[in-house]
């Protein structure tokens, strides 16, 4: 279980002392040179254009689970993307004439490193890594997922926020030309997400450039998403374009459409139920396909874990905080 | 052959059959042969019955509005078999949801029906549904007499709870339960305008 291996890890663990001085070096001349950088060094991320191109210069991470992952199949044709439709199927159907380039992401707000970076100078002075995680949908659906992406606590790093940054609000792409969803007002757009800084600088959350060792499909969030993986799905932010340091917590796109099924903490919780449904158990995608009834009546949905299994983690983040209100 | 011996001995064998076409679309679908069942197959299955047993209710009740409209008698013959319809398929929602999503976990079970409103609705909606296919015999109706259609009148009850359960079900996205929830709207108000305009004189 992935509680046992990250139970006690050190950063110097997690990052060799050459590297990271190296990465030092590179963040600092990513910034000076704005970003036109050489992408021949081993720590460069680079993120091909081309749709399922394979990704260089993965590394596997500790905090992946050794759970089975789910097929390709079932990440990449069912999931939720209202930007290009409300159905399961709809982000599959509706985002393969997406062209998640040029891309760019504007740094804003209490951080010392503000501005607009290409998506490849935001992204190239890191190490990708390959995070095997659990994803639980606030619909009572799981799966587990091998992302590639960075240390979301590395870039925030990087960007050095102030002291005064309290919270860090994420904002997706807003374009209905190229993202049909957004023609229908089903959300308010653009799509806004956010954790707290302590949240937002813990090890476990990553931004995601790839899936299965090959970038990111446009129904999956290409170029660019977040991925929590103790909260809620929908806190996993898709096709991010802004990232913004603030002193004040954001009002959250699900939260505006329901603020009384949908908060701002979202963490997995069996114990705090949703106002229509259960959250006390769910059902891991791919459990119960290909066999004819058999496979139906075998798959039993499982018991969710509290922090979806990653307390050992995030726990100490809400200590003293009421999960039942805070939810 | 007259119209109504076409009716029973070649029109609702065929209507039976076309009823069964989405069953046998869920076997299909179930072992691979017709389609799949996508990602998450109960989720599939419970919806799409879900769906049926709503359109085949929607469409019993238009039964009347219709033969009043064109004065097509022989309509009322199918009335019973679409109830029975839209009962079969609601009850293998039930049934989907019941032995497949919550696996026979009777405290899930009871915790879902007691205390999630939309589940609750649901559930009435079947009960009802369920009186109704057991008094929908020719013998029952002899036998309940004049509290029979008082009775089947529930089927409006059942419409009203099965939109509403669909429509609170949904996380945002209320397109398609509007779409039952106005079909059902017109054929109410069908019925209301058309009993006031036809209400009898009282006989002395």
């Amino acid at each position: 279980m992935l509680i046992k291996k990250t139970a006690d890890i050190r950063p110097s663990e997690i990052t060799t002392k050459d590297n990271y001085l190296n990465r030092r070096k590179f963040m600092e001349a990513a910034l000076l040179a704005g970003g036109a950088l050489a992408t021949t060094d081993a720590l460069s991320a680079v993120i091909p254009e081309e749709r399922r191109s394979k990704l260089d210069g993965v590394i596997p991470s500790r905090y992946s689970t050794d759970e089975e992952p789910n097929s390709y199949a079932d990440i990449t044709t069912y999931n939720n993307y209202y930007e290009f439709g409300v159905r399961k199927e709809d982000p599959y159907r509706n985002s393969q004439e997406f062209r998640p380039r040029p891309w760019s992401v504007e740094v804003t707000g209490n951080a010392e490193n503000t501005g607009t970076f290409a998506l490849e100078d935001f992204v190239s002075p890191h190490q990708l890594e390959e995070r095997i995680y659990r994803l639980r949908c606030v619909e009572a659906w799981s799966m587990v997922i091998p992302w590639v992406g960075i240390p979301l606590a590395e870039i925030i790093k990087r960007l050095k926020p102030l002291s005064s940054a309290k919270y860090v609000v994420f904002e997706t792409l807003l374009d209905p030309e190229r993202m049909p969803g957004q023609r229908s007002r089903s959300l308010r757009w653009p799509y806004i997400e956010g954790l707290t800084i302590e949240e937002a600088t813990n090890p476990l959350p990553i931004l995601a450039v790839g899936v299965y060792g090959e970038v990111l499909p446009n129904q999956n969030g290409a170029p660019l998403r977040l991925v929590v993986p103790w909260k809620y799905g929908f806190k996993s932010i898709k096709g991010i374009v802004k990232i913004h340091f603030s002193e004040r917590q954001p009002r959250t796109s699900w939260e505006l459409a329901a603020p009384h099924e949908y908060g701002f903490y979202a963490n997995v919780n069996p114990d705090v139920s949703h106002p229509r449904w259960s959250q006390a158990r769910e059902r891991r995608i791919g459990s119960d396909q290909g066999g004819g009834l058999q496979s139906l009546f075998a798959a039993a949905k499982q018991p969710t874990l509290m922090f979806n299994g990653y307390g050992e983690q995030v726990a100490h983040l809400y200590e003293g905080l009421d999960l039942r209100k805070n939810f | 052959m007259d119209t109504l011996r076409q009716v029973r001995f070649i029109w609702k064998p065929v209507v039976f059959l076309v009823c069964l076409v989405p069953a046998f679309h869920a076997v299909g679908d179930i072992y691979g042969i017709t389609g799949d069942l996508g990602a998450n197959p109960v989720e599939n299955l419970q919806d799409r019955f879900g769906n049926w047993g709503l359109r085949f209710l929607l469409i019993a009740l238009s039964i009347t509005p219709f033969r009043l409209l064109t004065g097509w008698n022989w309509l009322t013959r199918f009335r019973r078999m679409l109830g029975l319809f839209a009962f079969v398929y609601v009850l293998l929602h039930f049934l989907t949801w019941l032995i497949l999503d919550q696996g026979m976990l009777l405290a899930a079970i009871t915790e879902d029906i007691a205390k999630r409103p939309f589940i609750t609705i649901g559930f009435a909606a079947l009960l009802i549904l369920l009186a109704l296919a057991a008094t929908s015999t020719a013998g029952m109706r002899r036998r309940l007499g004049r509290h029979w259609q008082t009775l089947h009148n529930g089927v409006y009850v059942a419409a009203i709870l099965g939109v509403w359960h669909y429509w609170w079900q949904v996380k945002l996205d209320t397109s398609e339960p509007l779409i039952y929830a106005s079909v059902l709207t017109v054929l109410l108000i069908y019925r209301i305008w058309h009993r006031r305009s036809h209400r009898r004189p009282k006989r002395h």
